[in-house]
């Protein structure tokens, strides 16, 4: 008898945690992915797509299996634009733990990789900027190379990191 | 005086007919360079392709082109040469790779080049179709949807569609592009020249991935034997018949996305029919590079493309990736 009373309310307590990691679930899922305007100069110039990870092959097939091997569990992506010009796109996949994002930020580095004050960690280029934030990891490039880029891309990126 | 994209669009169906063609234009290629028993590819190459823009200049390119083809087929003047290349009569897929996104996809401007020189060589405007995965894939490489049979077409096989029936070759179990099955006689590969985090390296014979319904299967094992197997797959053995490959942008390392601090420009275009041989230049290109970079060998980093050898294999005989057997013209 004892050992099903146990077995009760061994299942309420899944219950519960399963609802409690739906939540969490919803609120990962919410679009991290700052408006047009939200940040200075910035407009978003495409819907924001949603890649589950069994489907992240239709964005990025071929390099999908490290973030997958890594416990990618959605990716977010939308195309901006600098005042008008500059383009650039945002991407923010979400990891299944921090673990999995630090292994994306730290196996993608190269030697010009500047260290900046984003999230947990981040780096920048000349033309792009990427960061780590809890189970995120965030990858935002522009595809032209101007004096101004970077400053724009960091701009662009505090936006993300604040939405995270 | 009309621009190259007012040319595209406004050229008359049919308007440059001209004399016979064999059913096989490439055939006299081939011949020829079975007298050495030497698969020839060309790498042009031009400095200042890029001048101070992020994209190459579309009247370079058209010149580029030109000195590759001429190199090629040995015959100076566009138009003949394209007659060697092409059959007029059919209709001529243009296999890009938008893949990567904006950035790291076959170049607009090779793509209008092409066109023109096919349209000049008397392929119908219509029998013109620039194709890969989707919309989005050829937005990449600045390319409008368009399906006006009087004019060049452009569409993914997300219009298309797959065939039903699935095909299959050693590991590879796919269901093939309706462009490559029903709409093109020929096709030719477009690709772009990048570093790929599981093949090593994705060019003629990697861009293959794109006609495919479910590209992702045939990535085990570095995409070996996966690529080598889809290549032998008939129609593709037998309407892949020839690649411009671009390699004026690339990425060598980080790929096969955009990375744009692993950028670089070899302002080259390399060519050939043999598309073992044209991979396999492709990749010493990208080792050079790395060696400048002080980045490993594909070999160190663990993800040497092994499927070049396989395509060259008894089974497979797709090409040769000997270098002795390799007639490389570099102009």
């Amino acid at each position: 008898m004892k050992f099903r009373s146990n077995w009760k309310w061994a299942v309420a307590a899944l219950v519960m945690v399963a609802a409690v990691a739906g939540t969490g679930c919803k609120k990962k899922s919410a679009d991290p992915i700052p408006a047009s305007g939200a940040v200075a100069d910035w407009q978003k110039t495409s819907e924001t797509r949603v890649f589950a990870a069994k489907d992240l092959w239709q964005y990025i097939d071929g390099d999908a299996e490290q973030y997958i091997s890594a416990g990618v569990v959605a990716t977010s992506t939308s195309d901006y634009k600098y005042k008008g010009e500059l383009e650039a796109t945002v991407d923010v996949y979400t990891m299944g733990n921090a673990a999995g994002a630090r292994k994306i930020l730290e196996s993608g580095q190269s030697s010009d990789a500047k260290a900046v004050q984003l999230g947990d960690a981040g780096v920048a280029y000349a033309q792009s900027v990427i960061f780590r934030k809890g189970p995120y990891l965030v990858r935002i490039v522009a595809y032209e190379s101007e004096p101004d880029a970077q400053q724009a891309l960091l701009a662009l990126a505090h936006g993300v990191e604040a939405k995270l | 005086m009309e621009s190259r994209r007012d040319f595209l669009k406004t050229a008359a169906t049919g308007a440059l007919v001209l004399g016979a063609q064999s059913k096989l234009g490439l055939a006299a290629g081939l011949d020829k360079h079975a007298q050495t028993g030497k698969s020839k590819v060309v790498i042009a190459r031009d400095a200042s392709l890029h001048g101070t823009g992020a994209q190459p200049d579309e009247k370079r390119v058209l010149d580029l082109l030109d000195r590759a083809i001429a190199a090629y087929t040995g015959r100076d003047h566009p138009v003949e040469a394209w007659k060697r290349i092409v059959p007029v009569d059919k209709v001529i897929g243009l296999k890009v790779n938008g893949l990567g996104g904006k950035g790291i996809s076959s170049h607009l401007a090779l793509v209008l080049a092409v066109c023109e020189r096919l349209q000049q060589a008397g392929v119908k405007p219509g029998n013109i179709v620039a194709w890969d995965r989707n919309a989005r894939d050829l937005k990449a490489c600045g390319l409008t949807i368009s399906t006006d049979p009087s004019r060049v077409r452009c569409y993914g096989s997300d219009v298309a569609g797959y065939e039903e029936q699935q095909e299959a070759w050693g590991t590879a179990r796919i269901r093939l592009s309706k462009i490559l099955t029903r709409e093109c006689g020929m096709v030719i590969g477009l690709p772009i020249l990048k570093d790929h985090s599981e093949a090593g390296v994705t060019f003629a014979m990697k861009n293959m991935y794109g006609v495919v319904d479910r590209p992702q299967d045939l990535h085990a094992g570095g995409c070996n034997p996966g690529v080598a197997d889809l290549n032998c797959i008939p129609v593709v053995r037998e309407k892949v018949r020839f690649t411009i490959g671009d390699a004026m942008t690339s990425v060598y390392d980080g790929g096969p996305g955009f990375h744009p601090e692993r950028l670089w420009q070899p302002n080259a275009l390399i060519v050939g029919e043999d598309r073992v041989a044209v991979d396999h230049t492709a990749w010493q290109m990208i080792e050079r590079k790395r060696a400048a970079a002080g980045a490993p060998t594909l070999e160190a980093a663990g993800r040497p493309p092994r499927y070049i050898a396989t395509a060259a294999d008894a089974a497979h005989r797709l090409g040769t990736n000997d270098p002795q057997r390799i007639h490389l013209m570099e102009v």
